[in-house]
């Protein structure tokens, strides 16, 4: 006979793996959507961090109708809106307007659902669409767009509750190596950097502790879609983006005449010119060495 | 690329391209023009000039030091001290100017208006020069406001030190009575305003605490003085509260009456904003959302959201106005923007406390700020007043923080660590290093022609605002008596300007002149509104307003064409309501308060 205490152990033997079992399961992309749900329910009521209601409801509405439009347009039918509606939100949380303006929201919304369409290598598309609205924006809008940099009550709680949420989500999207190799990477070439410079180290690996690199680090640098396919490249990629950043980061303490989009928003420039080039080439390797085309990556 | 698609799919895909990157395009261009237009199609009707040297005022504020210990921040840390209050301190009808400066040993500056549109100086002899000394701080601002009902308006001085309060013995001469009321109090204080709270016709006294009160910042004993977040700090200098107790004594009541925030408080205003016949205080909060505080009967004050929890900014002034003429009093706080880093944006609070002022559920303010508005730059001090005789508000914001070597910007240094943890930034000892670089420097005043529902256009470089100066407080009063509001700015560790204006002679004013005998006899508090062929203001005399500054307290109406005015409310601290009907216009009226 088995007692209450052995049945709780057997019972908790069979549920786990069941769970686990079932977490396993379920679609990468419906946990990217929960993760940055959860970003956004937990950063807007802890410290209001949308804004505005409007400014949520215009970039998902924009993100998902261009998503549907243009993908019966170009496909005859309607693609899953998973990905419109991560755009929606990553839009909402980073966008930051001068002014209580809203249209940023509507074009950022249009030229990061359209970049899909529009920029392609071999039916893939080659930048992670948030980060090339975000980085066209400021580069092209530095007057009237800027980016998360405040709001967040810079506390560990909020960043700890993302974190732990996002290794598990990650890992589960087999990702996570991207996202460590690029935090162990921003901290060594940035403390490194501030070596040289003889700057005080803290300030320079400070950011990474900020609101935009809890976004980057689980959203953009680690887009299935766009990441280079296998594990050591994907991992030398994040490597290549960290150093990136580090040189635009270097550039500016030089005090180069760098547009304000690279001294506001380094990691994302970085990301935005290192990432559709290894694209480019992963997607052109693979066809030389298959002799055939490549498939686009699944996530 | 394409040769793996599908022809039709190839063609769909160009056509989307067409708009994609117009749109790229169109948002470049964009960006390079203006949203709307720079000027105003129509005259805006007045011209400001720069009359600083004429009028006899050679004042320059002179920024402090602190503790070597924080010098890697120290042109942060000392970015402020320059300030103006106007009060007639000599009674003879003619506002007069208070400048304060921030270095040991330089005086600060009392301007005696001579009526002819030229001052003396005249702090020495008054007794007001000599309240930067080390052991007892530097000064930050001033208020006026007449504490014990003599007749005679007295001045509160704060610091980055000790509090100082000065009585008005004749006219001529001050009396150090800081012990004697009770006042002895080290705060490291940026605004201070005069509110009878408790309606007990006695002036009492509430003072902002910026750094926390334990500091002293030329005897540091740790570095760890900074706030310990960029939105939602709560780390600053306490509030206070004083009450006064009639006898030339103040009782601390802060907490009695539950006003002791400590948000890093930059600047307060108080007014009656939900008209229920106590005034409220509200607080502008640097790296933090702004607070309102209503008057509960006198009794105490309860924290009201009214909306303004949803904006954590860096609040620096808070300007009172009735800006669309609906006969409430809005608020205007001016926020940090640095196009490409940082749009925090200014916010214009619409009041919506009133039952009849338009809320459809709670009470709470609306902002209404466009962009046009939103965006003054690293903005400081600000006010509402009509400049061109209208009836309607014009709004003067002064910006700019730090000008120093104008090629090198602490932007990109501050963007590395405004984002960081809070446990990084609350240690000075990790800023980087400021250096000689600018910090949002070398900006222009912003002067915004009301429009009404036409929205804001700013006309600054059109009347004649073009001075480069980091602007800090900002004062409007008449200075001359006719029917003219002047534009006085404190610069931070640069020359103050006086800003004669010259509205067109077509529009007509009054100016009203207030005298309490149940209320406190500045009157500081009262609420009226001018009504007049249709229109409609609202104004408070105030005891504080702006930042680090106070205005003339005799409040402007301009009327427009109007050469009536129909009726004048007044709603006296004391409760007492008092209505003039038909008043003359174009002059400016002393009205007493009925003693019963």
């Amino acid at each position: 006979m088995t007692q209450p205490a052995d049945a709780a152990a057997i019972a908790s033997s069979r549920t786990t793996p069941a769970r686990s079992e079932r977490f396993r399961k379920v679609d990468p992309r419906y946990l990217i959507a929960f993760l940055i749900t959860l970003v956004l329910v937990v950063a807007q009521l802890r410290y209001h961090v949308v804004g505005g209601y409007e400014r949520l409801a215009v970039a998902l509405l924009t993100c998902v109708a261009v998503e549907v439009l243009l993908s019966w347009f170009v496909r005859g039918r309607v693609v899953n809106l998973q990905s419109a509606y991560i755009s929606g939100i990553s839009l909402t949380l980073l966008l930051k307007p001068q002014g209580a303006v809203v249209w940023p929201f509507v074009l950022g919304g249009f030229l990061a659902i359209a970049s899909k369409y529009v920029l392609q290598y071999r039916g893939t598309h080659i930048w992670n669409p948030t980060n090339f609205a975000i980085s066209a924006l400021l580069l092209a809008m530095p007057n009237h767009v800027s980016v998360l940099s405040h709001q967040w009550g810079n506390d560990a709680a909020t960043n700890l509750v993302i974190w732990a949420f996002g290794l598990v989500i990650a890992s589960r999207v087999k990702v996570v190596h991207v996202t460590i190799t690029y935090v162990v990477s921003f901290l060594l070439l940035n403390s490194l950097r501030a070596l040289l410079l003889h700057q005080p180290v803290l300030p320079e690996i400070a950011p990474i502790t900020g609101p935009m690199y809890q976004l980057f680090v689980f959203f953009m640098i680690t887009d299935p879609r766009t990441v280079v396919r296998d594990r050591r490249k994907q991992m030398l990629v994040a490597v290549i983006i960290a150093l990136a950043e580090t040189l635009i980061r270097f550039a500016s303490d030089q005090g180069w005449p760098l547009p304000t989009a690279f001294n506001v928003g380094p990691a994302f420039l970085a990301l935005a010119i290192v990432g559709p080039i290894a694209k480019i080439i992963d997607l052109w390797t693979t066809r030389t060495t298959d002799g055939r085309a490549a498939t686009p990556a699944r996530p | 690329m394409s040769a793996e698609l599908p022809r039709h799919q190839f063609a769909r895909r160009a056509v989307i391209a067409i708009p994609f990157f117009a749109a790229i395009v169109a948002a470049a261009r964009l960006d390079r023009g203006p949203i709307r237009a720079s000027a105003d199609p129509a005259r805006p009707g007045f011209v400001l000039h720069d009359e600083t040297a004429a009028a006899g005022i050679h004042f320059v504020h002179q920024r402090p030091s602190f503790d070597p210990k924080i010098a890697n921040i120290e042109p942060h840390v000392a970015a402020l001290g320059a300030s103006v209050s106007v009060g007639d301190f000599d009674g003879d009808g003619f506002p007069d100017l208070y400048f304060t400066t921030s270095r040991f040993g330089e005086p600060n500056a009392l301007y005696r208006n001579k009526g002819d549109g030229t001052f003396d100086e005249v702090a020495a002899s008054a007794g007001l020069a000599d309240l930067n000394r080390p052991g007892e701080g530097v000064s930050m601002g001033s208020v006026w406001g007449d504490f014990d009902n003599d007749g005679r308006e007295d001045l509160l001085v704060y610091r980055y030190g000790y509090l100082a309060l000065f009585k008005n013995l004749d006219g001529h001469h001050f009396q150090d009575v800081t012990q004697s009321a009770g006042l002895h109090r080290w705060m490291n204080s940026n605004g201070a305003i005069w509110i009878d709270y408790d309606r007990d016709g006695l002036l009492d006294l509430y003072v902002t605490g910026y750094f926390r009160d334990d500091i002293d910042l030329w005897h540091l004993s740790t570095t760890r003085i900074m706030h310990d977040s960029f939105e939602f700090a709560t780390n600053g200098g306490k509030n206070l509260l004083f009450h006064n107790l009639g006898n030339g004594k103040f009782e601390d009541v802060t907490d009695k009456l539950g006003v002791g925030s400590t948000r890093w408080t930059l600047a307060a205003a108080s007014a009656d904003f939900n008209e229920d016949g106590w005034p409220d205080i509200y607080l502008a909060n640097d790296y933090g959302p702004e607070e309102l505080y209503l008057n509960d009967h006198g009794k105490r004050f309860v924290l009201s959201t009214a909306g303004l929890e949803s904006e954590s900014k860096s609040g620096m002034s808070v300007a009172l106005g009735d800006v669309y003429n609906r006969g409430h009093l809005d608020v205007f706080v001016t926020d940090i923007s640095e196009r490409g880093y940082l749009f925090q944006n200014n916010n214009l609070r619409l009041n919506e406390m009133t039952p009849d002022a338009g809320s459809n559920d709670k009470p709470r303010f609306h902002n209404m700020a466009d962009a046009v508005v939103a965006d003054a730059g690293w903005a400081w001090g600000a006010q509402f007043g009509d400049l061109n005789n209208d009836g309607s508000n014009e709004l003067f914001v002064a910006n700019g923080f730090i000008s120093a070597d104008s090629t090198k910007s602490y932007w990109y240094a501050m963007s590395k660590i405004a984002g960081a943890n809070g446990r990084l930034f609350e240690d000075a000892s990790t800023w980087p290093a400021f250096g000689n670089a600018s910090l949002s420097g070398y900006e222009r005043s912003r002067v915004f022609l009301n429009r009404g529902l036409g929205g804001w256009v700013d006309v600054a470089q059109q009347v004649g605002i073009t001075d480069r100066y980091d602007g800090r407080a900002v004062a409007l009063a008449d200075l001359s008596n006719r029917g003219a509001l002047d534009v006085i700015v404190a610069n931070q560790n640069q020359p103050a300007v006086l800003y004669r204006n010259r509205p067109d002679s077509t529009n007509h004013w009054i100016g009203l002149s207030l005298v309490g005998t149940r209320s406190n006899r500045s009157a500081i508090g009262a609420e009226v509104v001018v009504e007049s062929g249709g229109l409609k203001q609202r104004r408070v005399v105030d005891g504080g307003m702006g930042f680090a500054s106070q205005n003339d307290r005799r409040l402007h109406f301009g009327l427009g064409h109007n050469e009536w005015i129909d009726r004048v409310v007044i709603h006296w601290p004391s409760g007492a309501q008092q209505v003039i009907t038909n008043p003359a216009i174009d002059r400016i009226v002393v009205v007493q308060e009925p003693k019963q």
